[in-house]
């Protein structure tokens, strides 16, 4: 018997529709507008961004109010990607970081730019570059990027909570 | 627990890169017989089969339990999968064992089992998040800003992860059934891996592996008539939590040290790193072997890296942690939970070979999955619970 038989090749793929949810749409129509819109827990009163299924995990409640919070963050961890692999969009190496938008109680993963990736650091303050506004759809990914401010890096003490 | 509930038959596969041999089912009943012959049983002596194994998409074969019932000559038993992503092959050994301590069934078979060859984990894990952006690589991009939050936290040198990977590396040459069998590894060649996820090495990181693992579980009468070496199941736990929210400990998850402290209480232990006398924790990335020492109650908070530095998880240690070479060495991820249960228990039997830590009374087994999320653990001894 020779190998061909033994081992075949075959692809699979789908393609499938997302419920987002009602609670998530305040969120997505802040995206569409050019705004990071959170939403606030009413009984532990921290604030998620993004309002992922628009409850809170922690205390098992539905999220309340919306709360915008700001287009300026901090860098609390990140990743340096040196490794390829199958279906990858981004040109290796890339910095994937989690960055808590001011305002925010957790963090969000987002691709940093316009900065050598050994130049990255924990704590780094960082801002959004925006695609064209009509290249806009309702997702994060009309952020290009986030970029370093200039501004002084945060204190560990800051975010070492969201770690 | 109401019943006593005893392992007495564990098998695995040789794990390797591509078993282009054999199909799932060839793969898992070759395990499944091995724990059979282990147990001095047959098919036709199993009460029940409970199986696990990590996402259907890993291999793109969507619930294998259905064709896994023949394999297993499972026609009229009861059948079970279980699944809590990389936890799961601990989880399906803890669901096993609850099928016997709750008194339904006296003599049940478990199996965890993947064939990473057969698909594409890398791409599986890496699935773009609707509204979100693409930036997830793999396990390993998820992993390692976790792992520079814990640098960061705990002040750790940079080499712990290598002496980690290299501790592991060299026990696994011990284990004939390990995956990498590479005796070369020093700190320095260990220090020079290339960077895949910064600050994560090459090293650092565990293989793609095919590989099964069974056990069989018996109840304390069958245990008590079985000739064959023994380990009694003192205390199982397991937890869960969100992969995200507001104010996670992402580094030491609340449902992990519940979880540990859960297991400790159930088990009467008071100092796990005095009364546990052999480790098989999941760490499939070398740094978390430091992480899961602090989060579990052996090493207090921040101190982990220095038990490494010291040479306490060494195998001539004070707390020897995976002799096996452990997910580093062999990864078929939903078979790697139950490896760490089953050499565990293999660990209080006696019969581990050349990894064999001298006289061996308590063991504990550990398995975590998701985003660091599912938890299962047990503790099993050689005297009864």
């Amino acid at each position: 018997m020779s190998d061909d038989v033994l081992r075949i090749r075959t692809p699979i793929g789908i393609k499938y529709q997302y419920s987002a949810g009602p609670r998530v749409s305040s969120h997505l129509h802040g995206l569409m507008d050019g705004r990071f819109v959170g939403k606030r827990c009413p009984t532990c009163h921290l604030v998620y961004m993004p309002p992922r299924n628009g409850t809170c995990a922690k205390c098992g409640c539905l999220l309340g109010e919306d709360v915008e919070v700001g287009q300026r963050g901090t860098i609390t961890t990140f990743c340096i990607v040196n490794v390829p692999f199958l279906g990858q969009t981004i040109k290796i190496p890339y910095v994937a970081a989690t960055i808590l938008l001011d305002g925010a109680d957790m963090g969000m993963s987002h691709l940093i730019q316009e900065v050598e990736a050994a130049d990255v650091r924990m704590g780094m303050r960082v801002e959004p570059v925006w695609r064209p506004r009509d290249e806009w759809q309702p997702s994060m990914e009309n952020v290009l990027y986030f970029r370093p401010t200039g501004e002084p890096d945060a204190a560990f003490e800051s975010y070492a909570g969201q770690l | 627990m109401a019943e006593r509930c005893a392992v007495i038959g564990v098998g695995q596969t040789h794990h390797t890169s591509c078993r282009a041999d054999v199909s799932i089912a060839g793969l898992v009943r070759e395990a499944v017989d091995r724990a059979l012959v282990s147990a001095h049983m047959t098919m036709a002596d199993i009460d029940a089969i409970v199986i696990g194994k990590a996402p259907d998409m890993l291999e793109g074969v969507m619930m294998p339990e259905l064709w896994l019932v023949d394999a297993l000559a499972a026609a009229g038993k009861p059948v079970f999968r279980v699944h809590t992503a990389g936890s799961v092959g601990g989880s399906t050994a803890i669901v096993a064992a609850q099928h016997v301590m709750s008194g339904v069934h006296k003599r049940v078979l478990t199996v965890g089992f993947e064939k990473q060859s057969d698909g594409n984990a890398m791409w599986a894990l890496s699935v773009p998040m609707p509204f979100g952006m693409p930036v997830h690589a793999g396990a390993g991009g998820y992993f390692s800003p976790i792992i520079r939050s814990y640098i960061k936290r705990s002040g750790a040198p940079a080499h712990i992860g290598c002496m980690v990977a290299v501790k592991d590396r060299t026990n696994a040459c011990k284990n004939p059934y390990a995956h990498l069998h590479e005796p070369d590894w020093t700190l320095e060649k260990a220090m020079a891996s290339p960077m895949l996820w910064d600050p994560v090495r090459m090293v650092e990181t565990c293989p793609s592996s095919d590989g099964a693992m069974a056990l069989v579980l018996a109840s304390e009468d069958v245990a008590d008539a079985h000739t064959g070496p023994k380990a009694w199941v003192h205390a199982t736990a397991m937890r869960s939590e969100p992969t995200a929210f507001a104010g996670r400990n992402q580094v030491s998850p609340k449902a992990s040290e519940d979880c540990a402290a859960d297991l400790w209480r159930k088990a009467g232990i008071t100092s796990p790193i005095d009364e546990i006398d052999a480790v098989e924790m999941y760490v499939p990335f070398a740094w978390f072997e430091p992480m899961w020492l602090e989060s579990l109650g052996f090493a207090p908070k921040d101190q982990g890296w220095r038990y490494v530095e010291d040479g306490v998880t060494e195998m001539t240690g004070r707390l020897p942690v995976n002799c096996s070479g452990g997910v580093l060495s062999s990864n078929p991820i939903g078979a790697s939970g139950m490896l760490r249960f089953g050499e565990a228990a293999m660990q209080v039997m006696g019969i581990a070979g050349e990894h064999q830590v001298d006289s061996v009374r308590k063991a504990f087994g550990h398995a975590y999955g998701g985003g660091s999320q599912f938890f299962a653990m047990w503790v099993v001894g050689a005297n009864k619970p």
